[in-house]
C-alpha cells in the first residue's frame, strides 16, 4: 500500500481526483435514492400549501432563528408521541423549503402546536413569554406586534416557491397580497377569497387581535396555528399515537 | 505590505476593487427597499477602503526582485491577526448567547440582539471567521514550507483573504438583520454564497498552482488534508446552497430542497462541514506544527494514509445520524450509524499517530505550553470522535438528540480540538512569520492554556450534566404511567448548568483575549531574531539566489 500511495502523492491532479471520487460515494448513495424511491414520502393528494400569510409567518420564524431552539420533528419514540402527538411524517414537510426539523429543543417541539393554544395566548406569549410561562427562557418579541407586515411582494414569494415545486396556482400568486390581508381581517371583503383558494379548513382570524391591520404578529401566529394541520396523514397512518 | 505587489499586480487589484465598488453600489441601489441594500453598502465601503489603500501606493517603485527568493508570508500574517479578531468576536457573542439562556432579559428591545439572531453570528463567527481565517493563514504557510516553493503569485492570496472575510462579514451582519436561509452552518443567503464560490475557486487554483511549483517530489500529508478541506467544502457548499432567489433585488431565496430530502442534504453538509472544515483542515495544521514544534518526525506514515482515506471516505456517509427516529427512511439512518461507528478507526489512528509522535518529547510537553496546546488538542480529538461515534448509535441518540449533550459534544470538538490546535499552531508560527525569537511572553501562553483548558472542561461537564438530565427527564414516567415532567420543569432544571456553561465560555474567551494581547506585543515589541536559523527559512533554490517571477 505505501508504494502505491507514494506514487499517488507525487501527482497533484491524481490526488485531487482521488479525493473527489472517494468523498462523493457516501452522499450519492444516501441522497439520490431519496428522490427515486417512492415510499420515501407518503402521498396525500389533499395536503394544502401555506397561505401567503402563513408563509410570511414562516419566513419571520426563519428570520428570527426560532428553529435554533424549537424542533418540528416528533420522533418515533413513545414519550415524544405522548408529549407532542403523532410522530412526524415526511409528507408533512414536503412543501417546506427549507425544512425546519431543527436540531435542538431548548423549547418544546412545535410540529403539532397548531390549535393547541389560542391566538390570544400566542400573542401574549410572543410579547413576553414570562408573562404566561414563568421560568421560560425564550426571548421576547414585542416588535412583531408593532411591525406592519410587508405583503406587497408575497406574489413573488409564491412564484419562487412554484419554481422549486410547490403547487401554487396562478390565481394564488396573483391574489397573494389580498389573501394575506384577508386572512387576518375576517370582516374584510378579501377574507372570502382565502377559503376559496386554500380550503374551508383555513383559519381566517384577526390573529393579533387587531383586524384590518396586518402585522408580523398576525403572520407568525397564523403560521404557528397551522403547524401540523396541513395534512391529516399523520393521524390516519394508524400506528401513530399508539406508542412503541 | 501593498508595496510588495508589483505595479501590475497593484493595477489588477485596483481593477478588481473598482469592479467590487460598482457591484456594491448596484446592490445598494437595486436592493434599497430590502436589507440587501445594506449589504450593498457594506460591499461598497469594504472595497472602497481597500481601493484607497491600493491607490495610495499605486505609483510607488517596483518591489525588490529579491523578494521572489523568499516565502510570501504577508497574507498569512494578516490572516492570523484576523483570526484573533474573529475569535474575540465569535467567542464574545457565544458568551452573550450562553448568558441569555441563563438570564433571558440580557437582550435589548431590538430584534438583532435576540438569541435566534445572535446564535448564527456566534457559530459563523467562530467556525468561519476564527476557524476559516486560521485555516487559510496556516495553509499558505504550510504549503510553502512543505513544497519549498513560494506562493504562485502575490495577488490571489490577498483576494482569498479579503474575499473570504467579506463573505464572513456579509454572513454575520446579515444574521443581525434577519437575513438567513436557516440552514445550520450555511445560513448566508444566495449572493454571499455565490461570492464564496468565487473566492474558494481562487483558493483552490492558488493551492494547486503552488503545489505544481513544489521542489519536493512528494506532497506532504498536511497538504492532503488542506486539499481535501478545500475541495470537499466547495462541493458541500455548492450542493447545499442551491436556491431560487425571490428577486434579484432582495436577499430572500428558497432552497430547491424540501422536507426529508432537504434534511438529508442539510446534514450531509452539516456533518461534513465538521469533517472537512473542522477536522480535515485542522489535521493539516496538526501534521505540520506538531512535528515541527516537538522536533520529532510523524510516528507512522502508514497510519497517516489509513486515517486520511478513512476520514475522506467514511465521513461522507455519517450525516444521517443527525436524523435518527425522524421521518428519514430507516435504511439511511442505519447507514449513517454504521459508518459513524466505523469512523472511529481512522479518527483514533490520527489521534494515536499524533500522541505517539510526542514519544521522546514529553519533557517538552511539560515545559512548553504551545506544544501542550497541541497535545491536548490531540487528546480532545480522540475523546470527541469517540463520543461522536457513541452518540451516533441510534438508541444513544434517542436520549442525546435535541439536548445539550449535542452542544457539549460540539464544544468538546470546537474548543478542545479546533481552538486548541489553532492556538498551538499560531503560537508556533507567529515567531517564525514575524522573525522573532519567541512569543512576547511564554508566561501568558501558559495563562492562556490554563484558562482555555478550565473553560473547556467546565463547559463540557455542564453540558453533559444538563443534556443527560434533560433527556432523562423528558422520558421519565411516574407510577400512573404518564409523563412525570412538563417541558417547562425540564427548562428550569437547566438553569444552574446554563450559568456554569456561560462561566466556562467566559474563561475561554478570556484566554483568547490574553492570546491576542500576546500576539500584539510580539509583533510590536519583541526583538527580531537575527540568527542563522531564522534567515534560513527560504524556498529552494536557497538563500540569496533570485527566483524568476512566475517560476
Amino acid at each position: 500500500m505505501p508504494e502505491v500511495h507514494r506514487k499517488l502523492e507525487r501527482n497533484a491532479i491524481g490526488f485531487v481526483l482521488a479525493i473527489i471520487v472517494v468523498s462523493s460515494i457516501g452522499g450519492l448513495v444516501e441522497i439520490a435514492p431519496l428522490y427515486t424511491i417512492d415510499e420515501t414520502v407518503e402521498s396525500d393528494p389533499n395536503m394544502r400549501v401555506y397561505t401567503p400569510l402563513e408563509l410570511a409567518g414562516r419566513n419571520i420564524y426563519i428570520r428570527e432563528g426560532c428553529y435554533a431552539c424549537h424542533s418540528q420533528m416528533i420522533r418515533t419514540l413513545r414519550d415524544e408521541v405522548e408529549r407532542y402527538g403523532p410522530y412526524s411524517l415526511a409528507v408533512e414537510s414536503k412543501y417546506d423549503h427549507p425544512m425546519l426539523w431543527g436540531s435542538k429543543r431548548t423549547g418544546p417541539d412545535l410540529a403539532r402546536v397548531g390549535g393547541k393554544y389560542s391566538d390570544f395566548w400566542h400573542v401574549a406569549h410572543l410579547i413576553n413569554p414570562r408573562d404566561v410561562v414563568a421560568g421560560s427562557v425564550m426571548p421576547a418579541y414585542p416588535w412583531l406586534a408593532r411591525n406592519p407586515l410587508k405583503i406587497s411582494d408575497l406574489g413573488d414569494h409564491l412564484a419562487a416557491l412554484r419554481k422549486v415545486g410547490v403547487p401554487y396556482t396562478d390565481e394564488m400568486i396573483a391574489n397573494a397580497p389580498a389573501d394575506a390581508f384577508g386572512q387576518a381581517s375576517p370582516d374584510a371583503s378579501q377574507a372570502s377569497g382565502v377559503t376559496e383558494r386554500y380550503g374551508n379548513d383555513t383559519t381566517v382570524s384577526a390573529f393579533d387581535g387587531v383586524p384590518n391591520r396586518v402585522t408580523e404578529m398576525d403572520a407568525v401566529v397564523a403560521y404557528l396555528q397551522v403547524l401540523g394541520k396541513l395534512t391529516k396523514a399523520a393521524k390516519t397512518e394508524g400506528a401513530a399515537g399508539q406508542g412503541g | 505590505m501593498i508595496r510588495q505587489l508589483t505595479s501590475g499586480e497593484r493595477r489588477s487589484a485596483a481593477t478588481i476593487l473598482v469592479a467590487l465598488v460598482i457591484v456594491g453600489l448596484a446592490m445598494a441601489a437595486a436592493g434599497r427597499a430590502d436589507t440587501l441594500g445594506v449589504h450593498g453598502a457594506i460591499v461598497f465601503l469594504y472595497s472602497l477602503v481597500l481601493l484607497f489603500l491600493v491607490l495610495s501606493v499605486i505609483f510607488d517603485p517596483e518591489p525588490e526582485p529579491s523578494r521572489l527568493s523568499q516565502y510570501y508570508d504577508d497574507p498569512s500574517k494578516v490572516g492570523i491577526v484576523l483570526t484573533m479578531i474573529w475569535a474575540i468576536f465569535g467567542m464574545g457573542v457565544g458568551v452573550w448567547v450562553a448568558a441569555q439562556l441563563a438570564w433571558p432579559e440580557l437582550a435589548f428591545d431590538a430584534a438583532w440582539s435576540s438569541f435566534g439572531r445572535l446564535r448564527p453570528a456566534h457559530t459563523t463567527g467562530v467556525i468561519f471567521g476564527f476557524g476559516g481565517n486560521a485555516l487559510i493563514a496556516t495553509s499558505f504557510h504550510v504549503l510553502q514550507r512543505t513544497s519549498r516553493a513560494r506562493l504562485a503569485d502575490q495577488l490571489s492570496p490577498w483576494f482569498v483573504v479579503f474575499g473570504y472575510n467579506l463573505f464572513c462579514i456579509l454572513a454575520v451582519s446579515g444574521y443581525f438583520m434577519g437575513i438567513t436561509q436557516s440552514k445550520e452552518y450555511a445560513e448566508a443567503e444566495w449572493y454571499a454564497d455565490i461570492w464564496l464560490v468565487v473566492v474558494w475557486v481562487t483558493y483552490f487554483v492558488l493551492f494547486i498552482r503552488t503545489l505544481a511549483r513544489r521542489k519536493e517530489p512528494h506532497i506532504y500529508v498536511a497538504n492532503w488534508y488542506y486539499m481535501a478541506f478545500i475541495l470537499v467544502v466547495a462541493v458541500l457548499h455548492i450542493v447545499n446552497n442551491i436556491a431560487v432567489p425571490v428577486s434579484l433585488t432582495g436577499a430572500k431565496s428558497y432552497s430547491i430542497y424540501s422536507g426529508v430530502q432537504d434534511a438529508m442534504v442539510q446534514w450531509w453538509y452539516g456533518h461534513n462541514a465538521v469533517a472537512f472544515f473542522l477536522t480535515a483542515g485542522f489535521l493539516g495544521m496538526l501534521y505540520y506544527y506538531l512535528p515541527k514544534r516537538a522536533e520529532r518526525p510523524i510516528f507512522s506514515y502508514r497510519l497517516s494514509i489509513i486515517s486520511f482515506w478513512g476520514i475522506t471516505f467514511f465521513y461522507m456517509w455519517a450525516g444521517s445520524h443527525h436524523l435518527h427516529y425522524t421521518a428519514l427512511p430507516h435504511w439511511v439512518q442505519t447507514l449513517g450509524m454504521t459508518f459513524s461507528v466505523m469512523l472511529l478507526v481512522p479518527s483514533w489512528a490520527s489521534a494515536g499517530n499524533a500522541l505517539a509522535t510526542l514519544n521522546g518529547a514529553w519533557h517538552k510537553v511539560r515545559d512548553d505550553a504551545t506544544l501542550r496546546f497541541i497535545m491536548v488538542a490531540s487528546v480532545f480529538y480522540g475523546l470527541t470522535t469517540f463520543e461522536g461515534s457513541f452518540l451516533a448509535i441510534r438508541p444513544v441518540n434517542g436520549l442525546s438528540h435535541y439536548t445539550d449533550w449535542t452542544v457539549g459534544h460540539v464544544h468538546a470538538g470546537a474548543l478542545g480540538w479546533v481552538a486548541f490546535i489553532t492556538f498551538g499552531s499560531l503560537y508556533s508560527v507567529i515567531p517564525w512569520l514575524w522573525k522573532k525569537k519567541a512569543m512576547y511572553s511564554a508566561r501568558l501562553v501558559e495563562v492562556h492554556f490554563w484558562l482555555a483548558l478550565m473553560g473547556t472542561i467546565i463547559y463540557v461537564f455542564a453540558m453533559w450534566n444538563s443534556g443527560i438530565l434533560q433527556g432523562l427527564m423528558w422520558r421519565t414516567y411516574n407510577d400512573s404511567g404518564t409523563l412525570a415532567f412538563s417541558f417547562l420543569e425540564t427548562v428550569i432544571a437547566m438553569h444552574p448548568y446554563y450559568i456554569a456553561r456561560a462561566f466556562g465560555g467566559l474563561l475561554f474567551l478570556a484566554g483568547a483575549i490574553v492570546g491576542t494581547y500576546n500576539l500584539y506585543m510580539t509583533i510590536r515589541y519583541t526583538p527580531e531574531d537575527a540568527t542563522e536559523k531564522a534567515a534560513g527559512d527560504l524556498p529552494v533554490p536557497g538563500r540569496g539566489e533570485a527566483v524568476a517571477a512566475g517560476e
